[in-house]
Formats: structure tokens, C-alpha cells, sequence
């Protein structure tokens, strides 16, 4: 197994006297699709934040790709191979997808006053890496309002990947999807993690981390339950972690083990 | 891949010219602009229609959609300035002291005019940005404090008159007065007349002696607001700005300062219709630019500028303000009482939300 690209030790995060993270570790190797998992609360989000450069960790260390890191904005981050595919902040609807896909890093043409966006490599580019995704754009300049919600997570997460990340973190892709979405999302980050990209899938949803999932690890009240290799653990178990054990015990079997 | 490739082909086909007309944002402005020509060729004397006619309507049409660019590019941007019209008046009186009591020549008095709009812009972007406040209501705020500063500054630069004269003056003989002032290309008009290709009087000399000079800045800054808009990287944060500040923050986009210069844009905006309608009118007063703020808004709203941000076009408000210009100057060519002026406009607007809307919605698929 490769070395870890991130590793993540004893992460502490208080907002005053609010303890949101007590000593998580977790790292993303190369090529890996990482699950993270938890309940509403569970300190997902702040997770995520300080990994991708929104929160600086009140103790414990960063290193990325063998050397300890301070993030001080989401460009650190970024700069360092880390891009987060956020669920609904990362699209503007009324802009054309090339624009969407380059938004913030415009390629241009000509110098000084006559500097320029270099549309027809733009459109180029966004054609090419959307056909690489398993889309296929009738037009570079349609809207992205009119793509569906996996599409437009696609496109999110193609931008990322041309941009050069190492890392994708992806906050909740699935949770706003139907079926058919899902599992073209789901089959994305299995393309993704094929070029040798390090996944790590932020998710509530069991069944979709057992889906693409290498590795498991469940969050609860800020802290690691540990974490498994697939196969190694059912989804009934990851469920009970998740929920912190036994509260569910009790609610599973009234309602027939369907939750 | 092959096959995908064939299927994406195929598929592009499927776009035809008029669904990619449909999805331009001037075409409501362009349709409007049909109507109402269609509309004055039915009623309005032919005269209209001439070279001098359409000078006649051109002029107030470019005075009001140079403000209607900047105000245009500032909701997609995601905010506006209700301030312009004040705007104008307040830089009205700046280059008029500028000139007048200061005695500067137009080579220091614009930039000096320019420069105190766009420090006022700044400070409207400083406070909407710092307080998170809608910008309606700073700049409604500015609407008033502008104006009221305006009357103030007018009576203590006169000694108690709400009117400045003597700009004409002042001014005779400035070699910058032709950029800013009178007609351009004079001699190509008088070229034409003389070869009997355009009306003249009767002692020879053109009707129409040139191309009003605000027409021309009118012009070129369409063109440039609209290479702005859509062929740099300043016109791709413009519209992410407008569109989804969140989004546009997390993709790296400088919201921040897209805004402040947005601001600045449109007051400087207003200090260059200021700076013109000043010199062609040889005076300035409290009431210049009166209720622009409005007509500008609803120029760029007509052109395709979405009320919240993120869509829009600057070839729209271009269109938008001529059909200000027409229905304005047009009554007076037709037998219509010429207080039906708002009752058209108001109409107009309404229209044009309406129907920008419904295009909207369909073209990106926004429900």
C-alpha cells in the first residue's frame, strides 16, 4: 500500500469552549476513496473545514505528502493539492459551463490591454474533460442551471481534477441526488480515484460509502470510531457506529431493521 | 468514446440559430426595439426617421445609456446604485466649481471630477461590502445625500443660486473641449452636404453638422463594456459576483474588489454624462440628472439585466436606453399627448421583467 498523501494526527478543534473535534486522525492515500462517516453533528464539517484550509486546528499536526503543514486560508489548501467540491457552493446556474469550470482561473490570450479569454481552448478543454467524465456537453456554453445535480457535481469534480488535485474532498455529493444521479456521481469518484487521486467522500449515507468506499472511517461527537478496510465490516455495524451504538439498537427493531 | 463522440455530435446539431438567439439576453431589447420603431413608422412623422430625427432621439438616448452601461454592469455584478442620478448632479457641481471658481482647465478639471466619483463609489462599495447591507438602501441613502450636497455646494459656490453659469466661458478654446463637447467628424458631414448626400439648408450648410458627441462615447463604451463583459477574466467575475457570491468566493474569484470597481465604474459613469451635458449646456444645477437613477436601472432591466444579479448584457442596455430615446423624443412626432411618456414606460418595464423572466427559466432550465 502506497503512503499516505495527507495524514491528519490528533486533530483538535474548540470554537471557545465548544469542543467540535477531540483528537481525529485519518489520511488519504493515492488512488484510495476514503469514507468518511457521521451523524449530523458529528464534526464532519469541522473536519472537513480545517483539512481544506477553512479552520486552523486548535492542536494537532497536518502533513502533507511528508511535510507538517500550517493552512492559513483555503488557498494554502488549494495550492497544496487539496480542492473541495462543496455540495450546492461551488456552481453559479447562470453561467455556461466553461465558464463554471474555469471561474477564478480564466486561461487568457494577448498581453496588456488586449489580454483576453482564450475562449476557444476553454471550450476546448471543458468539451474534453466533461467527455472524460461520461458526459457528454451538447454545447460548452449551455447554462449549468440546466444540467441535473449529478451533472453539475460532475462538472465540480472534473474541475478540481484538471486543476491539479491531488486530494478531492467531496462534502455530501450524494445527499441531494436520486438514484440515477447518485450512481453517476458514485461512478465518477470511481473514475477519479483510477487516476490515482485520493478521495475523501463525506457522507451520512451507508450504502453509497459501501459503494465506492476502500476505507471507513465513522466520526461521532468529534471524536474516531476507528477505522476499516472494506469487506472487513457490514454495512449493520457501520450503521451502529454511526449512531453511536446502542440508541439505535433499540430503534432498529421497533421499526424492523429497515433504518 | 468513439460512440460518445458521435452522440455528441449529434446532438449539437440539434441547436438551432433560433434557440441560440433565444438565448442571448439583449433579445428582449432587441424585440422591444422593433416594436416600438414598428410603432413610430405607423405614427409618427417620417421625419422621425431622418438623419436629423434620429439625432434628435440618439442624443438623450446616449446621455441616459451611458449610465445605463455602468448601472447594467453593476447588477450583474449583483448590486445598484440608486445614487447616478444624484451622482450626476453632485459631479455637475464639481467640475463646475472645478472651472469656474477654481479656474482649472478641462485637463485638471475632468480627471479631478472623475476622480472625486469615483472616490464617492468607493465609499458606497466600502459601506454596502462592510455592512452586508442590501445596496438599495446605501445608495438610496446617497441618492439623497448627493443631491442635498449638490444644492448646498450650488448656493455657496454662487452665493445663493441653485444654478452655475459661466462654464462657456471658461472653457473657450480648451483643446480637450472637442472629446467632451459639440459634434464630431464635422467635415465629413459637411462633405456629404455639399455632394447633396445628406439635408442641408438652405444656404448649403448640413442640417445635421456632426455626430453629437455623446453618441460616439456612447458608442465605444458599448463596445468596451461588452469586451469587458464577455472576453476577460474581469467579465467572468463580473457575472460569478452577481451570480453566487459564495460560489464565486470558493472558486477564487476577487468578489471584494469586482464590486469596488463596479461602484466606481458607475459613478464615473455618471461624472462623463455630467462632465458633457455641463459643457453643452454652458451651466449646471441642482436637478441635473433628476430620477436618472430609474431610467437607468429600468434601461438595463429592459436590456436583459436580471434584478438579482448574474445575467445581463451590455449590447441590452445599449438597446434599452434607444428605446428610451425614441418613445421620448418620438411623441413629439406623433399626435399623442406627450404625458402618455410614462404611462409607455412604465408599460415597457413591466413587459420586459416579464418576458426576460420567462426566457430565463426556460434557457437555463432555472425552476
Amino acid at each position: 500500500m502506497s503512503e499516505p498523501f495527507i495524514e491528519m494526527k490528533n486533530i483538535e478543534k474548540q470554537f471557545g469552549n465548544i469542543v467540535a473535534l477531540a483528537g481525529v486522525s485519518f489520511d488519504v492515500r493515492p488512488g484510495e476513496c476514503h469514507c468518511l462517516l457521521g451523524d449530523n453533528g458529528a464534526g464532519k464539517s469541522t473536519f472537513i473545514k480545517t483539512m481544506s484550509g477553512v479552520h486552523r486546528p486548535t492542536r494537532g499536526e497536518m502533513v502533507v505528502g511528508g511535510r507538517t503543514v500550517v493552512f492559513n486560508s483555503p488557498r494554502d489548501a488549494m495550492a497544496a493539492g487539496i480542492a473541495t467540491v462543496y455540495q450546492d457552493l461551488a456552481m453559479i446556474p447562470l453561467m455556461s459551463v466553461t465558464r463554471n469550470f474555469f471561474m477564478g482561473r480564466e486561461p487568457t490570450r494577448g498581453r496588456g490591454p488586449f489580454t483576453r479569454l482564450d475562449i476557444a481552448h476553454a471550450n476546448r478543454v471543458t468539451m474534453e474533460e466533461m467527455q472524460r467524465m461520461g458526459i457528454a456537453l451538447r454545447e460548452p456554453d449551455q447554462a449549468v442551471g440546466t444540467l441535473s445535480g449529478g451533472e453539475r457535481q460532475t462538472v465540480a469534480i472534473a474541475r478540481a481534477v484538471y486543476f491539479g488535485a491531488k486530494v478531492l474532498i467531496l462534502d455530501e455529493p450524494t445527499s441531494a441526488l436520486g438514484v440515477r444521479q447518485t450512481a453517476n456521481v458514485l461512478a465518477t469518484i470511481d473514475r477519479v480515484r483510477k487516476q490515482g487521486i485520493g478521495i475523501v467522500f463525506i457522507t451520512h449515507n451507508v450504502r453509497h460509502a459501501l459503494a465506492v468506499g476502500d476505507r471507513f472511517t465513522v466520526l461521532n461527537r468529534g471524536r474516531t470510531l476507528g477505522t476499516s478496510q472494506r469487506g472487513q465490516i457490514t454495512p449493520e455495524e457501520l450503521q451502529d457506529l454511526m449512531a453511536g451504538g446502542q440508541e439505535l439498537v433499540a430503534l432498529e427493531s421497533s421499526l424492523g431493521g429497515t433504518v | 468514446m468513439a460512440a460518445q463522440t458521435g452522440q455528441g455530435d449529434e446532438r449539437l446539431q440539434r441547436i438551432s440559430l433560433f434557440a441560440r438567439m433565444m438565448k442571448r439576453p439583449e433579445l428582449g431589447a432587441v424585440a422591444g426595439l422593433v416594436l416600438v420603431t414598428l410603432f413610430f413608422a405607423a405614427t409618427a412623422d417620417p421625419v422621425m426617421f431622418s438623419l436629423a430625427g434620429i439625432v434628435n432621439f440618439m442624443t438623450p438616448a446616449a446621455q441616459l445609456g451611458i449610465l445605463a452601461l455602468g448601472a447594467a454592469l453593476l447588477m450583474i455584478g449583483g448590486e445598484f446604485d440608486l445614487s447616478v442620478g444624484s451622482m450626476v448632479a453632485f459631479a455637475g457641481l464639481v467640475f463646475g466649481v472645478a472651472l469656474t471658481v477654481l479656474g482649472l482647465p478641462l485637463v485638471l478639471a475632468i480627471p479631478l471630477t472623475v476622480a472625486v466619483a469615483a472616490l464617492v463609489g468607493a465609499v458606497n462599495a466600502e459601506i454596502v461590502l462592510r455592512t452586508a447591507l442590501p445596496s438599495f438602501i446605501v445608495t438610496l441613502a446617497f441618492l439623497f445625500i448627493l443631491r442635498g450636497l449638490s444644492l448646498v455646494g450650488l448656493k455657496w459656490a454662487t452665493g445663493g443660486s441653485t444654478q452655475l453659469r459661466g462654464i462657456g466661458d471658461s472653457v473657450q478654446g480648451d483643446r480637450l473641449l472637442p472629446l467632451f463637447s459639440g459634434d464630431a467628424f464635422p467635415g465629413l458631414f459637411a462633405w456629404l452636404a455639399e455632394r447633396g448626400m445628406i439635408e442641408t439648408f438652405r444656404n448649403g450648410a448640413p442640417k445635421v453638422p456632426g455626430i453629437p458627441i455623446e453618441i460616439l462615447w456612447f458608442l465605444v463604451l458599448t463596445a468596451l463594456a461588452t469586451w469587458v463583459l464577455l472576453r476577460t477574466p474581469w467579465g467572468n467575475w463580473i457575472f460569478a459576483a452577481g451570480g453566487d457570491r459564495n460560489a464565486a468566493l470558493n472558486s477564487g474569484v476577487p468578489v471584494r474588489k469586482v464590486k469596488i470597481a463596479l461602484f466606481m465604474l458607475t459613478a464615473c459613469c455618471a461624472a462623463l454624462v455630467a462632465i458633457i451635458t455641463v459643457l453643452e449646456a454652458g451651466s449646471t444645477d441642482a436637478r441635473r440628472g433628476f430620477q436618472k437613477e430609474f431610467e437607468a436601472i429600468i434601461a438595463a432591466v429592459i436590456g436583459g439585466a436580471l434584478l438579482t444579479g448574474g445575467y445581463g448584457s451590455a449590447v441590452g442596455a445599449f438597446f434599452g436606453a434607444i428605446i428610451f430615446g425614441m418613445v421620448m423624443i418620438g411623441l413629439t412626432y406623433t399626435r399623442i399627448d406627450q404625458d402618455w411618456y410614462q404611462v409607455f414606460l412604465g408599460s415597457m418595464l413591466l413587459i420586459a421583467v416579464v418576458f426576460n423572466n420567462a426566457i430565463r427559466k426556460r434557457v437555463t432550465g432555472e425552476r
